[in-house]
């Protein structure tokens, strides 16, 4: 059974293109046939950070407009050959999404994958709309922060109101929360909310929390997707919930400040 | 805390404040959002209506839909004016 995913937010820079890459090479490595759609029209983003910007040819919009078959807008990881992206067009045209046109793309995409990652671009127009219309489950990506966790609930009230599921009367959305830039020192000296704290405003439990770090920032800077630096917190942070997203317990991790040292302690910092 | 820390003015804790103020916004846009579409316009209907008879102020008429179980019960109240 193939499944569409939506990886989400409502507000912009919380982390979904970080987050849709390292989950898309996340169920690749976990063996399961994957491709990820940038649904950013005009500010294509994810080739960048799966590292495969030199090697696009064809975009989204050209499928939908049929100036290309499928097969030629797919772009096959180099690390995983199960993988495959397909890139946003640059565009500036708005009304270049159509509901049918996504609608075949995506259930072409079914037809070869077990699962399609719509990356959704920020805000709720058309882009971020149609990423979610179509989908069975839903990655809220989400801040600790005021304005990220009150636009997460309004994408929620979305996508349980006006998807495809819910206009069906189908069973609605499967909905998950993804906690990133999350920094446990911060919460414990209560500058920041905990993840309790955003499971309780939502009412939905995270199925990952992902800390803030430096190799995020390392990982975009070099085309690797995060979950691949297997040493850093939040390369194994999302490799937990890549497991809880196939239905695998895992404790929580990273969500205790780091033992100080000697030296630390005694000059402050963190 | 490091021993230097001592030293510096605490910042204030914002984080609970943060969880309370979202606690309170993201229910009254969960609810507004709920309600049914014609709300606004059975509400301004219902003003002209009203003030055919009595003169009252727009925000009079109070109404909204509450859920009780599978129930809806719509709830009406005009406040009239002091005689």
């Amino acid at each position: 059974m193939s499944e569409i995913i939506v990886v989400t937010s409502g507000k912009g820079g919380v982390g979904k293109t970080t987050s849709s890459a390292s989950l898309a090479v996340g169920f690749a490595r976990r063996g399961k046939k994957t491709a990820v759609v940038d649904f950013d029209i005009g500010l294509r983003n994810l080739d960048l950070i799966m590292g495969c910007e030199r090697r696009v040819v064809y975009d989204f919009v050209n499928v939908i407009n049929g100036d290309c078959a499928l097969k030629q807008a797919l772009i096959r990881d180099k690390r995983f050959d199960n993988l495959s992206v397909l890139a946003a067009s640059q565009t500036k045209d708005k009304d270049a999404l159509t509901q049918e046109g996504v609608e075949r793309v995506l259930n072409d995409l079914r037809q070869e994958f077990d699962i399609v990652l719509c990356d959704s671009p920020a805000g709720i127009e058309r882009g971020a709309f149609y990423a979610m219309y179509f989908a069975d489950r839903a990655v809220v990506v989400v801040n600790p922060e005021v304005s990220s966790v009150r636009d997460s609930d309004r994408v929620l009230g979305i996508m349980a109101s006006k998807s495809k599921r819910a206009e069906s009367g189908q069973a609605p959305i499967k909905e998950h929360l993804l906690l990133t830039r999350y920094s446990p020192e911060r919460v414990e000296r209560g500058e920041m909310m905990s993840v309790a704290d955003v499971e309780e405003i939502l009412g939905i439990k995270v199925i990952g929390v992902i800390p803030e770090a430096g190799e995020v920032l390392a990982a975009s800077n070099s085309g690797v997707p995060v979950i691949l630096d297997e040493a850093s917190d939040a390369g194994q942070a999302y490799e937990d919930a890549i497991a809880r997203l196939l239905g695998e317990e895992r404790p929580m991790r990273f969500l205790e400040p780091k033992k100080k040292g000697f030296f630390q302690r005694l000059f402050g910092g963190s | 805390m490091g021993l230097f820390d001592f030293f510096k003015t605490r910042k204030p804790a914002t984080a609970k404040l943060a969880k309370e103020r979202l606690l309170i916004i993201v229910a009254q846009e969960r609810s507004a959002n709920s309600a049914p579409d014609y709300l606004p316009t059975l509400k301004r209907e219902l003003l002209e209506v009203i003030r055919k008879y009595v003169n009252v102020d727009p925000d009079a008429v109070n109404v909204h839909v509450e859920r009780e179980g599978d129930q809806e019960v719509l709830e009406l109240s005009v406040t009239l004016p002091d005689k």
